[in-house]
């Protein structure tokens, strides 16, 4: 395929998976709006007045960038992970299979496509918030560059668990099991160095721990830990789900007999 | 000249042990409009779907005008169009964005590829349910939506697998117009069919594949030219009392009070009739029991079936 042709494959995949999320915006948009606005409300207003500062910050300040980098992961991940599974599940991913798009463009239009919804979803909480708290970006550059990442990284992870998927139990297990207690224990509501030694450094092995510092660090300029080291690892983890879901797709893991 | 397809020594072995295709060869000529016919389970469905990129071949090797499925996915998978047996597009979606969608993924730009669906979706009846959820139109039109679907971006090389499947004689018959009509058009055509009517209609070459083998692959002349025996059902006024009597020929009455004659190949219907005249039979009208292609394929099986028994 011409390069052109490829551009206009992988916006027919992106606009498509943009339409959709669009399309069915009460499922989609509306309820991290919902959700998200209670967290301010209840732990920023409610419950926050009481703690009063955390790592150099209002309480409300603080927890804003870890609501902020859960919403673009939850919903990153599971744009990706229902929208493949549903084809899946139609048989309409065969109208993939036998076109000759290029397995990487396949694999791009859908990354992008959970991007654009993890960051419509970050657009519209960061804008909630604004409500609740007074927020001044430390950092554009670092803010925007995890925020993106964080969305390709779980994008791809919500790719990966779609081609494995052969139920609808199978597309709930890892958000449910996995994804929100990493996210609640990745320092959303607090600082690690409120907790003991160890548990600081069983911390030290969650991924998301990474992604919600960096982000705070770009916008309030606090983190528990190192930003240089935070996004060689982001990075890592997006080279090697691009490589096993290249590999996958390829032999065709889920999708063909 | 380079086939529109080509496969070589195709097998296929699924996970479960199950030896679907037992290295199959076959080539379909460009232009051709040819039928692809078996029983359930015969291996027609695994041999489609490793030619459309649905199933992974086991080894052997796929060429599509000359490109390798392998080698050469891109101008291969470009010139193929698939319409499959089961409905296999997103039900909540429109008819239109269906089809463009297609259109999008061979990487064709949105101005065209909107012509080109206005153009199957009106030639196939459906552009007054252009703005319809898919999941809102009838068995007919999903089937038609699937075969525009697959013609939106032109292909050289289409292939139906059961396009006919539940459909009502009246849209069936306007189906075969538009094949013929696309195939008169310079688009190969592979079909497969339970409908042995539609293929003995439609089809100029035949392979006939049982348990992963090729049985049979020729023409549909030289096919027909190897039935043996044909029946004919014929209405006669009046029935006779004594059954008439001709060397390679076998009378007798069926259910419904018909004349049921089952002659040899050689004989020919001139001699039938001398006989029925010279039992002053009146015949008011005959015809064949079932289609010819019907009978042939029936006995091919049936000799596959007595050789799987006795080798």
């Amino acid at each position: 395929m011409s390069a052109y042709a490829i551009w206009v494959a992988f916006s027919t995949i992106l606009v498509k998976e943009i339409r959709r999320f669009m399309r069915i915006w009460g499922q989609t948009l509306l309820p991290p709006a919902i959700t998200m606005s209670l967290y301010f409300v209840i732990f920023g207003n409610l419950i926050g007045s009481r703690i009063g500062e955390m790592g150099g910050h209002d309480y409300m300040e603080f927890i804003v960038p870890g609501l902020v980098m859960m919403s673009v992961i939850t919903n990153a991940y599971a744009n990706v992970v229902s929208s493949f599974f549903g084809m899946k599940f139609q048989r309409s991913v065969e109208e993939l299979l036998v076109s000759p798009i290029p397995y990487w463009v396949v694999l791009a239009g859908y990354v992008a496509g959970g991007v654009a919804r993890g960051l419509a979803v970050g657009l519209i909480v960061t804008l909630l918030s604004l409500g609740f708290t007074h927020l001044q970006i430390h950092h554009v550059g670092v803010t925007v560059l995890t925020i993106v990442l964080t969305a390709i990284l779980f994008s791809l992870g919500g790719f990966i668990n779609a081609l494995l998927a052969t139920k609808f139990d199978d597309i709930a297990i890892v958000p449910t099991f996995i994804l929100t207690p990493l996210t609640y224990l990745g320092g959303v509501f607090y600082s690690i160095t409120l907790l003991p030694p160890f548990w600081q450094t069983v911390s030290q092995f969650n991924p998301i721990l990474y992604m919600v510092n960096t982000f705070r660090y770009g916008i309030l300029g606090v983190s528990d830990i190192d930003i240089g080291g935070a996004f060689v690892m982001i990075l890592g983890f997006i080279a090697i789900l691009t490589a096993t879901s290249l590999y996958m797709l390829k032999n065709g893991k889920g999708i063909r007999s | 000249m380079v086939q529109a397809l080509e496969l070589k020594a195709l097998r296929k072995t699924y996970g479960s042990g199950l030896e679907a295709l037992k290295g199959i060869d076959l080539s379909v000529r460009q232009g051709d409009f040819f039928a692809l016919l078996g029983p359930n389970g015969a291996g027609k469905s695994t041999t489609l779907g490793i030619v459309s990129g649905l199933v992974n071949k086991t080894s052997g090797s796929v060429k599509i005008f000359g490109f390798d499925m392998d080698t050469h996915p891109v101008d291969a998978k470009s010139r193929l169009g698939v319409v499959p047996q089961e409905f296999n597009f997103n039900q909540f979606e429109k008819v239109f964005d269906i089809v463009v969608t297609q259109a999008g993924y061979y990487g064709i730009p949105a101005r065209i590829a909107s012509a080109s669906a206005e153009k199957y979706l009106r030639k196939l009846g459906l552009w007054e349910k252009r703005d319809s959820a898919a999941r809102l139109l009838s068995g007919g039109m999903k089937r038609r939506l699937m075969i525009a679907r697959a013609l939106v971006h032109e292909p050289a090389l289409l292939i139906l697998d059961e396009p006919t499947a539940g459909v009502d004689i009246e849209l069936r018959r306007s189906m075969w117009e538009f094949m013929n009509e696309l195939n008169a058009h310079g688009t190969t055509i592979i079909l497969t069919t339970h409908y042995l009517e539609e293929a003995e209609a439609l089809c100029r070459n035949i392979a006939i594949i049982d348990k992963g083998v090729i049985l049979e692959n020729t023409s549909k002349k030289a096919l027909l030219g190897k039935l043996n025996k044909e029946t004919y059902v014929i209405d006669v006024v009046t029935l006779p009392e004594v059954m008439p009597v001709l060397p390679g020929a076998e009378f007798t009455v069926d259910d419904e009070q018909n004349l049921v004659v089952t002659i040899d190949a050689s004989i020919n219907l001139n001699r039938v009739f001398a006989v029925l005249s010279a039992h002053d039979l009146v015949v008011r009208s005959m015809r064949t029991r079932s289609n010819r292609l019907e009978e042939l394929f029936v006995e091919i099986l049936g000799r596959d079936a007595v050789g799987s028994q006795t080798s």
